[in-house]
């Protein structure tokens, strides 16, 4: 098993401390994992990301260029990264913020799920990624949902802590729209 | 064994605190910054010291002071600001000074970019500053052997009273893996340094910490010592890891961050049944041969893949001598090989063979 | 038989280098002695420059550093911070602490570094062969400056020591000159209160001492004596500039 997520969308969306929930909970559940920050050209045009590596066996290279998972956050993520997901992966991103009209092939299923709304109906915008990431974990089923909750203890520093409830609520919401979703068969295309 | 996340630049800098190091001395640049945050933040819950020097050009000749009253201490940079500090890194190896130098390499030449790079390969191997000199030179490829070849270069730099230049990049510095963070236990036993500069009281005699030798047969003589000193390291502490390489017949040579890369393009030609393997120098220098020569009785090519326009496949070249082809792969300027560049470059290499 | 002077203990046996008519020696025995005289001397470790005193670690008799040229506020705020009870002092020639070495020194007094600079001031470069130096008068000839210093061209002379009282973290900064009997006895007083500001750890301290360079000054010993007097000190008045807070207080 080997999971190369991509997470990106504008700065102060929360994108890198994503990536290390993923990445922390990952390590708890006993997987290898590995997170690296946007680097080189991908730094430029305004957008933040990173990758996270999952894997049941130790990580080679772990930078992620062809993702087999795409979390994007908004529109110039989404247009940028997609066409790099690997034939068959997975692309989730934040219909609030982006639409995918076109084509994708290979096998890439897609997923929108309106997350800033969503946040906003927590109570906290800033949350709205972790929609994207609670949704990845269901359709995936890489790491337990408690596993991830648990983590927000490590990966939020303490003057956060108060925003852990929030942070639960994105990732079950995110969990049962993903599944919602696949079970009505509409937007896995 | 506890295991937590950590990023490459805290590492270095929790290798350090570990392996007994209490004295930091730099001057900020990107992307190794996180590193002096860290220690800026750790050193005094140790009763170490951090402090922040006027310029990459001070912070060394600190390291030089707090290395002659006999501490283990530690600068850190990347390329520009290491450029800056190669008078003193001269000095440090002319006086025998034992002491870490940490460069996490970005895109040069000139201001360059902060984007990872590995081109400060030939002035961290072979020389830098003037003189006939020598650094042992370290390059981890993950966040837990930063952590380990940080206690490993402060024994090195006490064991040949040598710097010992540990060479990380952008990648390396941002990157976080999870590593086993045993519960940390406080003082180590360090080797005693009669040589320090710590005042006469109790000894006697006078520590004199010098580089200046006027006379040519008496700068010659001290010139051979070192030479002495580096064949020593030569004969104790090449360090390498291979991968797959027994039966292989490719064989990348990779250091650091492209070790990474290379590793997995090893996997994916293995998947084609293409032979391949690998070469990790651990150690850049000094530059281990015996890996190179356990392959020479199946290796067809050498493929040396560096993030620069070709500087350790020099040291591969002396290594291999002539007895199979040496190719090489390179991105520069903070471009960094993907997996699929590298299996392509190799899959053309392969069948020209 | 009554001793009337003898080797201070503060320096080691070996013959001064220094040309004839050169003050360095004089200054040596100062700091040396003062070293003794405050009973410092086993726990003091100095820092020698790149010019004339290049080889001080040969004369001072405690343990001593040689430092890259301009180095030495570096160098020595290295060993202070890892051995804080010690007595730590750099020497230093114009070139060194006021060209090459300018940001190490400013940077050390701004930090208050607890270390004591002996700053030797002689108008110009000894060792590489009579150079313009920072301090070098206007006028004067050196073998760079063969018409004399022009301001247009070379800019002015630095005064250093006041330059540095400005900083915050300079807690003593003083002039001499070792030019005369009562001149060399003030040094020596001036000397010795700068390591007692260092002992008691309230910052950095400065003594900027003019001194002779008869051989490249083109100058028989007595004439360089007389040219410091009339020539330096007016440019370079002689002085305390910065003394420890409470002592200001109860001037």
């Amino acid at each position: 098993m080997l999971e190369e997520v991509l997470l990106a969308g504008f700065g102060g969306q929360g994108i890198l401390s994503a990536g290390m929930l993923l990445a922390q909970a990952g390590m708890a559940h006993g997987l290898h994992v590995a997170w690296i920050p946007s680097y080189g050209p991908e730094m430029r045009g305004g957008t933040a990301n990173c990758g996270v590596t999952l894997s049941d066996r130790p990580i080679s290279c772990p930078l992620v260029t062809e993702p087999t998972t795409l979390l994007a956050m908004n529109q110039p993520s989404l247009d940028k990264f997609a066409p790099k997901v690997k034939p068959g992966g997975l692309i989730i991103y934040n219909s609030s913020l982006a639409r995918w009209d076109g084509e994708l092939g290979l096998g890439r299923r897609l997923l929108g799920l309106d997350a800033t709304a969503q946040a906003e109906a927590i109570g906290n915008v800033r949350v709205a990624v972790n929609v994207l990431v609670g949704a990845f974990i269901a359709l995936t089923q890489i790491i337990p949902l408690e596993r991830v909750k648990e983590a927000l203890r490590v990966v939020l520093p303490p003057h956060r802590h108060h925003l852990i409830a929030a942070n639960e609520k994105a990732l079950e919401v995110g969990a049962s729209l993903a599944l919602a979703k696949v079970g009505e068969g509409i937007a896995l295309r | 064994m506890p295991r937590v996340l950590m990023k490459g630049n805290e590492a270095f800098g929790e290798g350090a605190i570990r392996a007994g190091c209490r004295y930091f001395f730099g001057y900020p640049i990107t992307p190794q910054s996180e590193l002096p945050h860290y220690l800026a933040r750790r050193l005094p819950e140790v009763g170490g010291v951090y402090l922040q020097a006027e310029s990459e050009v001070a912070a060394i000749n600190m390291v030089y002071g707090a290395a002659a009253a006999g501490a283990r201490v530690m600068t850190s940079s990347s390329s520009p600001g290491i450029s800056l500090m190669q008078e003193g890194i001269s000095y440090l190896a002319g006086a025998e000074l034992p002491c870490v130098i940490v460069n996490v390499m970005r895109g040069g030449p000139g201001l360059g970019n902060i984007a990872p790079a590995q081109s400060d390969y030939f002035q961290a191997v072979k020389g830098g500053g003037h003189g006939d000199y020598r650094l042992l030179c370290l390059a981890p490829s993950s966040v837990q052997e930063i952590l380990d070849l940080m206690g490993l270069a402060f024994d090195l730099a006490d064991k040949y009273r040598n710097p010992v230049m540990v060479l990380g990049d952008g990648i390396l510095g941002q990157m976080m893996e999870p590593v086993e963070l045993p519960p940390y236990s406080g003082e180590l036993e360090l080797p005693p340094k009669p040589w320090a500069t710590t005042g006469t009281a109790g000894r006697g005699t006078r520590n004199i910490i010098n580089s200046l030798y006027i006379e040519p047969e008496e700068l010659e003589a001290v010139n051979l010592r070192l030479r002495a000193k580096y064949q020593r390291m030569e004969e104790e502490e090449k360090r390498w890891e291979t991968y797959l390489l027994e039966e292989a017949e490719l064989v990348l040579v990779a250091f650091g961050t492209m070790a990474r890369v290379a590793r997995a393009a090893v996997e994916r030609l293995r998947e084609e049944g293409i032979a391949a393997g690998l070469i990790r120098p651990i150690t850049l220098y000094p530059f281990p041969d015996a890996p190179f020569h356990a392959a020479f009785s199946r290796a067809r090519a050498f493929l040396v893949v560096e993030m620069n326009l070709g500087q350790m496949v020099e040291d591969v070249r002396l290594t291999v001598e002539g007895r199979c082809p040496v190719h090489f792969y390179g991105r520069t300027g903070g471009v960094v090989p993907t997996v699929a560049e590298v299996v392509n470059f190799a899959k053309e290499v392969w069948q020209k063979l | 038989m009554r001793v009337l002077f003898e080797r201070t203990r503060g320096l080691t046996s070996k013959p001064f280098h220094y040309c004839p008519g050169c003050t360095h020696g004089i200054i040596h025995r100062l700091v040396a002695e003062v070293l003794v005289e405050l009973d410092v001397l086993e726990k003091t470790v100095g820092v020698c420059p790149v010019g004339c005193a290049v080889f001080a670690y040969e004369y001072f008799n405690c343990d001593m550093i040689e430092a890259a040229h301009g180095r030495a506020p570096a160098v020595a705020t290295g060993v202070k911070r890892v051995l804080p009870d010690r007595v730590v002092f750099t020497y230093q020639g114009d070139g060194d602490l006021a060209a090459i070495g300018t940001a190490e020194i400013v940077h050390a007094a701004a930090r208050g570094e607890k270390i004591t600079t002996i700053f030797v001031n002689n108008a110009v470069y000894g060792m590489t062969g009579g150079q313009m130096a920072p301090t070098t008068l206007l006028g004067q000839k050196t073998t760079t400056t063969p018409f004399g210093r022009r301001a247009e061209e070379a800019g002015y002379p630095l005064r250093v020591a006041e330059m540095l009282a400005t900083i915050e973290g300079a807690a003593y900064v003083a002039r001499v000159a070792v030019n005369s009997p009562k001149n060399v006895i003030q040094a020596k007083r001036v000397i010795r209160r700068a390591f007692e500001v260092q002992l008691a750890n309230l910052g950095f301290s400065l003594v900027e001492v003019l001194s002779t360079c008869p051989t490249n000054w083109g100058m028989n010993p007595p004439e360089a004596l007389r040219w410091l007097e009339e020539k330096m000190i007016p440019v370079y008045p002689l002085g305390e500039f910065k003394v420890p807070r409470e002592e200001r207080e109860h001037a």
